[in-house]
């Protein structure tokens, strides 16, 4: 790796990193992006929620995950109508505003309104527009088999576009830089679960935020950086409630919500941006590693609202998640006018009445600047908890 | 003799329709009647053809659904569901299902049976998500018919190409797997020869679609594609793969043939032919279509006829002698086209400007549902860029009276037509 797109982190205390990390995730011109085209790299934008970055990364391309953005949706309101989430408009925003420039662009069947999304780009860009049909059938014998050859169809499409060819070599290469993310992240994640007073959610979700716009080999030298800095934190445990935060698999919070629900509990789990960490094990980087990634993608892979397996029911999965990380309550949100998210609220709230299990729920869209009733009213809850 | 004709056929297909809609909510109440479990399927994709050879009574919520908007009762069952915790903000027909369901299956056209089984393709994400409700209250299997549509605009794969084999089998593997759910579920074996039968109505059926849809090129045009189109589309639908949907299509076809021989149009004076984009303002049907037939409008065709018919339109005819690898490739080629028909809508009106001689279009996205509505402002932009014709955007819903503002649309629609008015007068002055 010799180009360095995000280096301000570098030599800074824990402290510094966060805060370079805050301002990488705030600026929505995404600097990093840019320095990648200037020195002539190419750029491809995979909307949420799961991609296999590891192939675009093998062929030398950035693959950036279009996660929204803080920036008015003014040239690409028009383009939609009403009653949509909000993460459709500022990815468009992004691109018609001329903030990122992207050589391909992939979004995914995850909902009815991402999956609009390849016809909507493919009408205002000449570059490859395209949907990854990542199975919907996840329980079929076939789906795997599907899946390899859906992203060998990638991998064909993105070496006729860069002209560089997506060797064994150099995706194994890259599986094992995605590899070694995940397990940082899964790192950090323990470090949540099991001492969260040394790493509040929100910082966690700063971290693993530059992820996605930056190249994965810096963000794994900034992890492994960070985790040692974490672990030795002089923290010390407080008396906060300790919750499991659901609804955020696709369209992000506001940075300072997250930060608010960080002062009063400790996020011990989160699915804020659940396809960087999608896959739970590491890929094995022997035999077909097409196969490999298809695999891992249906069968050593978390869950959310917008994959229907019948082995992971996700009521089911979000008690798992409760247990697992030993929260004793639950905030389910879900992006406004986000049709699987909201759907699922109901599922999650019923699956929490059964087992009586608190929680608190709310809707939030990532442009609000306003949420204080939302924060009093969470106060309130986890006041009432604590002294409950 | 001709006026005894005349009497016969125009207006068969609407009361043919309206008598079959009736019987097939009829046997959905036997069904109930009798505890038999019902498969529930949806329009786009419904897999009928073989769930028939399993004898499983079909249920299709969207429709029964949008009935309780037709009959004006959706807002309480809308309500139900808010209660129960659902949002105003996700697609009214799971909303009035979950009501249906939460009252045990009461409807107001009659009691709606209990499902064993549902399948759904991937068509609409919702699909999924709805089935999935279901699947906790009921403890029923869910079958996920997985169908790989156009991966970028125009790029279609064709048969014979390998990335369309590619698909092609993926869905054939599926197919096979939903035969083994079926015989689990149903107890009973699979009989290809029952398969045939059924896939031999579903060609008829298939190719009277194709056939009366595109009659209405005709001047003038033969049917409402908003109003009649929507009662044949229910047919098509609820009598998928039966021999009454085949002879209901063929009877179809020869009063479309008969009315386009002798230049018989619609109940108005077609003076403009408008395309449809969306699907139709259920909570105000007919009032909404009055707003165009009464300045002279009619709809000529309509994109909800070529998705809500699974893709139809297409025509395609199974191969029975090759019974399942033939479904599979159908349901390919027919569902990716449904999808195309939401998805890529631009290039279908685009074609349908020259092809069905459109002097306007009308674009209807509704609140409830994202897989149609969320693309339709970009591609009425491309539309427009592509071709000279006027187009009206109207937002509204398929269910929600409360986003339904009928006074606003009409004024809309009234300033939409005195555009086509003075621009027909305009083009007269200028050839004069
Ligand atoms: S936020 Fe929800 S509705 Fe919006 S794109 Fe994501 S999954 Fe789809
Ligand atoms: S979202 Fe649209 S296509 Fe899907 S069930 Fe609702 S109305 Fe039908």
């Amino acid at each position: 790796m010799t180009l360095r797109l995000f280096e301000t982190w570098q030599n800074q205390s824990l402290e510094g990193i966060f805060a370079e990390c805050r301002e990488l995730s705030e600026d929505a011109e995404l600097p990093t992006v840019k320095r990648w085209r200037e020195n002539g790299g190419k750029v491809l934008g995979h909307f949420q929620v799961y991609f296999p970055e590891e192939i675009a990364h093998a062929a030398g391309m950035l693959p950036l995950k279009m996660r929204g953005a803080p920036v008015e949706p003014t040239h690409s309101d028009s383009r939609f109508g009403s009653y949509l989430c909000s993460i459709l408009k500022t990815n468009l925003e992004l691109v018609l505003s001329n903030r990122v420039e992207l050589d391909m662009f992939v979004t995914h069947p995850i909902c009815d309104a991402a999956r609009n999304l390849a016809a909507v780009w493919g009408r205002n860009y000449s570059y490859p527009c395209q949907i990854l049909y990542l199975p919907q059938n996840a329980n079929s014998k076939a789906s795997a088999e599907y899946l390899r050859g859906e992203y060998d169809r990638v991998k064909n499409d993105i070496e006729a576009l860069t002209g560089t060819q997506v060797t064994d070599e150099a995706l194994r290469n890259s599986i094992a830089v995605y590899n070694e993310n995940r397990s940082l992240l899964r790192k950090i994640y323990e470090i949540k679960r099991k001492q969260p007073w040394l790493l509040s959610g929100f910082e966690a979700y700063l971290l693993m935020n530059v992820g996605g716009m930056i190249l994965r080999e810096e963000h794994n030298e900034m992890l492994k950086a960070a985790i040692p800095l974490i672990e030795a934190r002089p923290a010390k445990r407080q008396d906060k409630i300790r919750v499991v935060f659901e609804g955020g698999f696709c369209e992000q919070p506001p940075l300072d919500l997250i930060r608010a629900i960080s002062q009063s509990c400790y996020i011990v789990d989160d699915d804020l941006l659940i396809g960087l960490r999608w896959i739970l094990e590491d890929i094995p980087l022997e035999g077909d590693l097409l196969m490999n990634m298809a695999d891992a993608y249906l069968e050593k892979s978390t869950y959310s609202p917008v994959q229907h397996d019948a082995r992971k029911p996700k009521e089911k999965m979000l008690l798992q998640r409760i247990a697992d990380s030993g929260a004793e309550a639950a905030i389910i949100t879900a992006a406004k006018m986000c049709e699987p998210g909201l759907e699922d609220q109901v599922t999650y709230t019923k699956a929490l009445d059964e087992k009586g299990i608190p929680y608190f729920v709310g809707e939030f869209e990532e442009n609000m600047t306003s949420f204080d009733s939302m924060e009093i009213q969470l106060e309130t809850f986890t006041e009432n908890l604590i002294f409950s | 003799m001709t006026e005894t004709k005349t009497d016969e056929l125009v207006g068969r297909g609407n009361k043919e329709g309206a008598d079959l809609f009736r019987e097939w909510f009829d046997s959905l109440a036997d069904a109930a009647k009798n505890g038999r479990g019902a498969a529930y399927v949806f329009v786009m994709g419904s897999m009928a053809e073989l769930l028939h050879v399993f004898d499983f009574p079909l249920v299709l919520p969207e429709i029964t659904s949008l009935q309780t908007a037709v009959r004006r009762v959706a807002d309480t069952y809308l309500a139900e569901a808010e209660d129960y915790g659902y949002s105003p903000d996700i697609c009214g027909y799971v909303k009035a299902d979950m009501a249906v369901q939460l009252r045990g299956g009461q409807h107001p056209m009659g009691q709606i049976p209990k499902p064993s089984v549902a399948v759904m393709s991937n068509a609409c994400n919702t699909y999924i998500k709805w089935a999935e409700i279901w699947e906790r209250m009921y403890g029923i299997p869910l079958f996920v018919l997985d169908v790989p549509a156009t991966r970028q605009a125009g790029g279609q794969f064709q048969p014979g190409s390998s990335d369309f084999e590619r698909d092609r089998k993926y869905v054939e593997a599926q197919v096979r797997e939903l035969i083994t759910l079926c015989e689990q579920v149903s107890g009973k074996k699979f009989d290809i020869d029952r398969l045939r039968e059924s896939l031999g109505y579903a060609n008829d059926m298939n190719e009277g679609w194709r056939r009366v849809l595109e009659l209405n090129k005709s001047k003038p045009s033969l049917f409402n594609a908003v109003t009649d189109g929507t009662v044949y589309l229910g047919v098509s639908n609820n009598l998928r793969g039966t021999k009454k949907g085949s002879q209901f299509f063929k009877n179809l076809v020869e009063e479309m043939e008969y009315k386009a021989a002798h230049g018989i149009g619609t109940q108005i004076v077609e003076k403009y032919r408008l395309g449809f984009v969306g699907v139709p303002c259920y909570p105000i049907f007919r009032r909404f279509s009055e707003m165009f037939t009464e300045w002279g409008g009619n709809f000529v065709h309509s994109t909800y006829l070529n998705f809500a018919s699974g893709g139809g339109n297409l025509g395609y005819q199974y191969d029975v002698n090759r019974p399942i690898e033939s479904l599979a490739e159908g349901y390919l080629i027919s569902v990716r086209e449904a999808m195309d028909n939401m998805f890529h809508q631009d290039r279908v009106v685009i074609d349908w400007v020259k092809n069905y001689e459109l002097d306007g279009v009308v674009y209807h996205p509704i609140k409830s549902c994202r897989t149609v509505s969320t693309g339709l402002a970009d591609g009425r932009r491309a539309m427009m860029a592509a071709t000279d014709v006027p187009s009206l955007f109207i937002e509204s819903d398929m269910m929600d009276k409360r986003v339904v503002s009928e006074a606003q649309m009409k004024n809309r629609a009234d300033a939409f037509f005195e555009g086509l008015a003075s621009r027909r007068e305009m083009a007269k002055v200028a050839q004069t």
